[in-house]
């Protein structure tokens, strides 16, 4: 069994279990399953807040941020305690594409050249997580929502603003992927 | 059937939860972070091979997540399913606005770049990564500026 989890697990299974997680948060606390609004909250309780958007009530919301917690305490029981026992196995095609546009790290489930604190100070590093990191902030909020707040909650509640950003998320996804990503991995 | 602007919080729990009702919240984000880690969801090449369609996999996990989420909604709502404090469930309203669009494409370039959505950002972190943390503070810093900014930007 245990060697059964330590497998890496399969889509249906992660897509059945991050769907009901919808219901579970609303059934357990009357919570809308959503996480960027976490970075939100923390600008409403960390930083000097003259803006309107900061100004509510964080502290009714902080189950948000026991939440994000959690994820990363879950985060590292995945990685630590049910460590996959083989290396990541990456589709071929991308693999050589991604090695032709500079990345030589395939052993980690992210580019370790890239996500390391040492890629953080090269220009590529910076770029994509520091730039790209202020995007996904950016983006989600003025969006409002991220993946799981719309994709998955809005339009699980027939919601046609979620439709729409979705949709804008996977076209962004793909205007970086395939007409800038490869600019961005050779600098 | 109540329903409330996701703006004005996400919190629709009349009664209040000290820090002991927090606690399901921890594990509820456990159990997600550790479904992330074990299904490579947090892992940038499988967002690539995503964005790539070079694998179903992500599609096949978000399509999965997405149809067994509305049935369950549609079945709370059909069924007036109340919450475990006795609660009416209240769902969320998404306004419809240019913020959708400008702000999602944007949201969809720092995902194919960080190889993360927000969720992911955590996991990853927990996972070892320390580096996301830097990830982590640009985002918050991301949303600092969208805040400041929001009176003057097309919505």
């Amino acid at each position: 069994m245990l060697d059964l989890l330590k497998q890496p697990w399969h889509w249906s299974v992660a897509g059945v279990l991050i769907g009901l997680t919808v219901p579970f948060l609303y059934l357990i606390g009357n919570k809308p399953f959503g996480i960027s609004s976490s970075f939100r909250h923390v600008c409403a309780a960390c930083l000097p807040n003259n803006a309107n958007y900061f100004n509510y009530d964080w502290k009714r919301e902080t189950w948000n941020l026991f939440f994000v917690f959690g994820i990363a305490l879950g985060g590292a029981i995945g990685t630590f305690v049910l460590a996959n026992p083989e290396a990541i196995k990456i589709d071929a095609g991308v693999q050589q594409q991604l090695a032709a546009q500079g990345v030589t790290d395939f052993t980690e489930i992210v580019p370790a050249d890239v996500f390391s604190w040492k890629g953080l100070f090269t220009v590529r590093g910076f770029v994509m997580i520091v730039v790209g990191g202020f995007l996904v902030g950016f983006g989600t909020r003025y969006a409002g929502g991220c993946t799981s707040g719309h994709s998955i909650t809005g339009i699980s509640n027939l919601q046609l603003s979620s439709l729409i950003a979705t949709v804008c998320f996977m076209t962004g996804g793909f205007i970086m992927t395939w007409l800038l990503l490869p600019f961005i991995l050779k600098l | 059937m109540q329903s409330i602007r996701e703006e004005e919080g996400t919190n629709h729990q009349q009664q209040t939860e000290n820090f002991s009702g927090n606690i399901k919240y921890i594990l509820a984000g456990i159990f997600f972070g550790i479904v992330f880690v074990k299904a490579e969801i947090v892992s940038w090449f499988r967002i690539q091979e995503m964005f790539r369609l070079a694998s179903f996999h992500m599609y096949g996990v978000i399509g999965t997540a997405v149809v067994v989420a509305t049935i369950s909604t549609f079945l709370i709502k059909k069924f007036k399913i109340k919450t475990i404090q006795g609660e009416e469930v209240i769902f969320s309203e998404r306004p419809l606005d240019k913020g959708n669009i400008i702000g999602g494409l944007l949201f969809g370039f720092g995902w194919a770049l960080t190889g993360a959505c927000p969720g992911p950002l955590y996991g990853l972190l927990g996972s070892g990564f320390a580096v996301f943390v830097v990830a982590i503070l640009s985002a918050v810093a991301g949303t600092y500026a969208y805040g400041l900014l929001r009176e003057k930007l097309p919505h």
